[in-house]
């Protein structure tokens, strides 16, 4: 895959379709995969990868890519095309100015999960069907793939593509995801339980701001918590309230945008599963005002700048089943 | 029998300026109790209360946080509180997702003749968030004494 | 900092029997910003603003907090005390320690330290208050009636009358509309045509009014008092100035078979035609999609015969744009298309028909002259069956959920008609309810059962099924005396339901008009405002609203003219300052906030900014037209950066005032 999507890089940017490609490169990890722009053929040939490690959404890195002059390529799994057409329904970049390649994805791994199976000094990936066999300095392992997948990419809601100029490998499915199997299992709780899971989670938080930079819908030119104006800015957690006041804040501005990428989980240091925040409004949303995927068409409507008459009242809050 | 020191919880209400804060004034008017705890806030419109209010209210030691608006259909704007609406119902439940108690937080709407109702729904609300006490899991202690 | 002067109105005993105002007064004196405290008996007295205007001009103070009654009672009083001594009237706050605090609570001490805590959120907010101006917007005195039936005709009549100068745009050849088809009006039954036809040439000849036909409108920009229209004159390839309308070129073109949309397609006309002799204004059109010489340059005939030489076969599509100060939707309605109901086999027989197609047979200048004759065979009929709500109060999602109201009264008035010229008829109604609120409506239905004998039976049709020896089969079922009907007619008409018209939604869409989900414009106020929109400087008349009657129509459309003048009337328009306004330099331009206004009042600009680095860079933003924003504040809500702020109830000063509230 990466062999033919380096060759279709070479092209593009030979017809000056495209006059850069923006893809993945290893850090100095061979799984620190970082987002990098490729401008020449050897650039690419020297440091372009896709392996089963290149979990990072592109999307967002569109926006400030666009602001440059001419077109530039971008390669986008299916999770990715989501964020990107929501990024377009929010017109935050030029469509024209971007040539995206749509490519497969079976499900991607990290270091930290694949150090989890006791592996040390990792210096490749290969992937053959659903076998990913990890290759170190002492030996070569493989793995049955769903071993090594991240959570999210076990709970993979979609192998579909819903934006592309082209597209290398076959589409998928939209699938039937198991993915808020966990919220269902938090709302179960009762409320004390629920209160002793967030905090131990979110007490963790050491406010990086890791999960915001990465998210394509926290695009904003200025953050609210970077802007003293707003009156809720703030730069350290520095008390339990504001761990969850900056939580809370963030999936709710997020909340009919986020397309459940999993970014933010992903890239947290301190492990904390903030999926589960975005998926409980995205649950919350598909339950009471029907099924709405952010992203999967450009131009949607989202449901927090929708109504109809007959809308839930909030007491249903109170109401639910659950405790 | 008045107890000494007994726990008054703070509430903050937000009211729309042309329903329920005229259903504040009718109340007043008609002399209808509810307890001084409640503190009212006059914004425009009910969809002008942005979830960073609520937890504003919260941090700084509010117990209980309530916004009334026009009835649904009745918007002075037509369309307000149809968004503020769904905006409160998620964050509500977010709210109780977290665990924090969702009887602090709640949303009704009173029209401009619904004097009683704003009456009651503050006698309500005030007894709800006083049998609760004092809000400790969404409190920001440099806020407090 | 502020220089902000406190005080706190007695209220007589109202205030101050239940709160201690000495307190109130001495406590909030301590306030950060507060130079002068006072209380007095009555504020709003001359002697209570004068002693405010006096503190104003000594202590040079810059804002202003009043401890009294509800500012939904006096703020409008304090605001012009203080703008009379130079201070900007937003520069005040009132605390409401009357119907919030005095009035409900009976403890002096609570009562007092609410007084105190409600003081100090007001002079929290007053910090933070800027001065506001109020804006003046200029306005254009000519109106846009959009739609020219019988609500577009009366509203530029009305509008005309008070002097002020208004089009019409009427999408079709002639104004006119459905009214212009209707035989008779329920219930005094006098002929339609005699009483729209005197207001069309009324329309014509106005100098105040100009009417452009086969017209439609291709952009609307601007907002209340000042917009600009785009309208799009479609080429008739015939020059208005030069038609007689004698008439000629439509008996000569060769092209006869023409379906003639004004007789609903039950005969034909020309290529070239005349909508109907009464058509304002009466001017030949011809229709691209059947004329020869346009289609393939062959013929020429209606060239040949006009002897004042209109025709013109080159004509373009004409565009003219002009400003107006008010809009006026009259876009109204149509019948729903019946294919999904084939239960009652309207398109497998002729002789099932709509009301509407009924009107045209019935009508003397009809397909028939008057004479009800079946459209299969041309005989008279004799068995008449009337289906009642065919496709309205429908949840099925075939037709309309709603009430299409006008078709219990005509049904009535179709069935009074025909039994009266042809008593020798048989009239079936089988209808849900019979709804006839209105004037002399009640009695006019009463009149068709009891005098006129018409067969009115509770139940729905289930089945019309046309035989081979042209009979209808009729299958319904008698819910009263709980039987199944099968009844031989000759004739079926069904009230179909009726809709907006189709051109309506994109119509709203440039508008900025809000529209429910059947597409019916939205009035401002359902009960209050029913003649405007909710965006400023539109107004709605006749069905584009909700269905409706012709009375109803003309007293909306009267209406929503005085709405017009009251607007026309004005040189200026003052803006409420409390406006949106978005600040650039946070702003994603994302249009959240677009999508959740009901005014149409934000739209989006490219603009050019400089970088820190010194590049520029052209960024989508945000802008808030302050003359269209009413200040509900759903965009500042909606708007993820925070980008978006209203004045007046900033999210700096509302904060500011949960923080002064929840103090200890």
């Amino acid at each position: 895959m990466q062999g033919m999507m380096i060759a279709r890089a070479k092209e593009l940017l030979q017809d000056g379709t495209v006059n850069r490609v923006l893809g993945w490169q290893a850090g100095e990890f061979v799984y620190d995969i970082t987002p990098a722009v490729f401008e020449t053929a050897e650039e690419l040939d020297g440091k372009f990868v896709y392996n089963a490690f290149c979990g990072n959404n592109l999307s967002k890195y569109l926006i400030k890519e666009t602001k440059k002059d001419g077109k530039v390529l971008v390669f986008l799994k299916p999770c990715d095309t989501y964020s990107f057409n929501q990024l377009l329904t929010e017109h935050r970049f030029d469509r024209e100015k971007v040539y995206a390649i749509g490519i497969p994805c079976d499900g991607k791994t990290s270091g930290e999960m694949v150090k989890s199976k006791g592996l040390s000094g990792i210096t490749g990936i290969d992937e053959d069907g659903d076998t990913l066999t990890v290759h170190t300095i002492y030996e070569d392992k493989s793995f049955n793939r769903d071993e090594l997948l991240e959570e999210r990419c076990r709970s993979c809601k979609s192998k579909k593509h819903v934006a592309y100029d082209e597209l290398i490998g076959e589409d998928g499915e939209v699938l039937d995801s198991n993915r808020f199997d966990m919220v269902a299992k938090l709302e179960a709780m009762t409320p004390d339980e629920r209160f002793a899971f967030w905090r131990s989670q979110l007490s963790k938080c050491i406010r990086c701001n890791a999960c915001r930079n990465v998210c394509p819908a926290c695009s904003c030119e200025k953050c609210v918590f970077d802007n003293p104006e707003s009156g809720i800015a703030q730069k350290a957690a520095a008390d339990s309230f504001e761990e969850n006041m900056f939580h809370i804040i963030r999936a709710f501005h997020v909340a009919g945008r986020c397309t459940d990428c999993g970014e933010c989980s992903r890239v947290c240091p301190q492990n904390i599963p903030l999926h589960l925040l975005n998926r409980k409004f995205i649950k919350d949303i598909d339950e009471l005002y029907g099924d709405y995927q952010a992203g999967a068409e450009v131009g949607s409507r989202a449901p927090l700048v929708n109504y109809t008459e007959g809308d839930v009242e909030p007491s249903i809050v109170y109401h639910r089943e659950g405790k | 029998m008045p107890e000494v020191n007994a726990y008054k919880p703070k509430i903050v209400a937000f009211c729309c300026n042309w329903c329920s804060y005229a259903g504040a004034d009718l109340a007043g008017t008609n002399r209808l109790n509810y307890p001084a705890d409640v503190k009212i806030i006059r914004v425009p419109c009910s969809c002008r209360v942005n979830p960073m209010f609520i937890l504003r209210a919260f941090q700084r030691g509010a117990d209980g946080v309530i916004l009334c608006g026009c009835h649904p259909g009745d918007c002075h704007y037509t369309t307000g509180n149809y968004y503020a609406r769904r905006r409160m119902t998620l964050l509500f439940s977010m709210l109780d997702y977290l665990g924090i108690e969702k009887e602090r937080t709640r949303v009704e709407w009173v029209s401009a003749a619904e004097g009683a109702k704003f009456a009651q729904t503050m006698n309500d609300f005030v007894s709800t968030v006083a049998a609760l006490g004092e809000n400790k899991r969404l409190e920001d202690l440099r806020c407090k004494e | 900092m502020q220089k902000i002067g406190v005080f706190v109105c007695w209220c007589g005993s109202n205030i101050a029997g239940t709160v201690d105002v000495q307190a109130v007064s001495d406590a909030l004196a301590k306030e950060p910003g507060v130079v002068y405290s006072t209380n007095y008996q009555y504020m709003c007295s001359e002697a209570g603003q004068n002693l405010i205007k006096d503190a104003i001009k000594e202590y040079g103070l810059t804002g202003v907090v009043i401890c009294s009654c509800s500012p939904r009672m006096h703020e409008a009083t304090f605001r012009k005390a203080v703008a009379s001594v130079g201070l900007n009237p937003y520069m005040l706050e009132v605390a409401n320690v009357r119907e919030q605090c005095s009035w409900i609570h009976k403890d002096k001490a609570v009562a007092t330290e609410k007084a105190i805590i409600l003081g100090r959120a007001a002079i929290a907010k007053v910090q933070l208050n800027a001065p506001l101006q109020a804006g003046e917007s200029p306005v254009v005195k000519r109106a846009l009636v959009i739609g020219g039936g019988i609500a577009g005709i009366q509203t530029a009549l009305d509008i005309a009358e008070a002097g002020f100068d208004v089009d019409i745009v009427e999408k079709t050849p002639t104004i006119g509309g459905k009214m212009a088809q209707i035989d008779k009006t329920f219930p005094t039954l006098d002929c339609a045509s005699c009483i729209v036809t005197p207001k069309m040439v009324d329309c014509s000849q106005n100098e105040k009014i100009h009417i452009y036909s086969y017209s439609e409108v291709e952009d609307v920009k601007g907002f209340v008092g000042n917009f600009t229209v785009k309208i799009k004159k479609k080429a008739r390839y015939v020059d208005e100035n030069k038609c007689t309308g004698c008439g000629d070129c439509t008996t000569k073109c060769p092209m006869k078979n023409v379906p003639n949309e004004f007789n609903l397609g039950l005969d034909n006309r020309r290529a070239i035609y005349i909508p109907f002799a009464q058509a304002v204004p009466k001017v030949a059109t011809i229709d691209p999609n059947y004329c020869n010489m346009l289609k393939n340059g062959k013929c020429g005939v209606c060239a040949k015969v006009c002897s004042a030489g209109a025709i013109d076969y080159k004509q373009q599509d004409q565009f003219i744009e002009e400003k107006y100060g008010a809009i006026v939707v009259a876009t109204g309605y149509n019948p729903i298309k019946l294919d999904k109901f084939e239960e009652f086999g309207y398109a497998l027989s002729k002789d099932v028909v709509t009301s509407l197609e009924l009107e045209r047979l019935m009508n003397a200048a009809g397909p028939t002259g008057g004479t009800l004759l079946r459209p299969s065979d041309g005989k008279h009929p004799h068995t008449i069956v009337f289906v009642q709500c065919v496709g309205s109060r429908d949840t099925s999602g075939c037709g309309k959920p709603y009430c299409s109201k006008i078709c219990c009264m005509y049904t009535a008035k179709h069935a009074m008609l025909i039994r009266e010229k042809y008593p020798d008829t048989d009239v079936y109604v089988f209808y849900i309810d019979v709804r006839t609120p209105g004037k002399n409506f009640d009695e006019f239905y009463r009149r068709a059962v009891e005098q006129y004998g018409v067969h009115y039976i509770k139940g729905m049709v289930g089945k019309v099924a046309p035989r081979a020896d042209g009979k209808l089969m009729v299958q319904a079922s008698d819910l009263l005396a709980n039987e199944q009907l099968h009844i031989e007619a000759d004739l079926v008409v069904l009230a179909a339901a009726i809709e907006p018209d189709k051109s309506a939604r994109h119509l709203a869409t440039m508008l900025t008009a809000s529209m429910d989900t059947n597409d019916f414009f939205t009035e401002a106020h359902p009960k209050l405002r029913p003649v405007e929109s909710p965006t400023a400087g539109i107004f709605l008349s006749g069905v584009c609203q909700g269905p409706k009657d012709i009375p109803e129509t003309v007293s909306q459309a009267s209406a929503a003219a005085a709405k017009v003048i009251g607007l026309l009337v004005k040189d200026k328009l003052t803006t409420n300052p409390c406006v949106a306004h978005s600040n650039e330099l946070m702003c994603n331009g994302c249009s959240t906030c677009e999508r959740v206004c009901p005014y149409g009042a934000i739209t989006y600009i490219e603009k050019e900014f400089r970088m820190p680095d010194r590049t520029t860079q052209v960024r989508r933003v945000a802008s808030v037209n302050p003359a269209v924003c009413q200040g509900c504040g759903a965009c500042t809500v909606a708007c993820p950066s925070g980008a978006m702020d209203l004045n007046g109830f900033s999210n700096s000063q509302i904060m500011a005032e949960v923080d002064a509230i929840c103090q200890k």
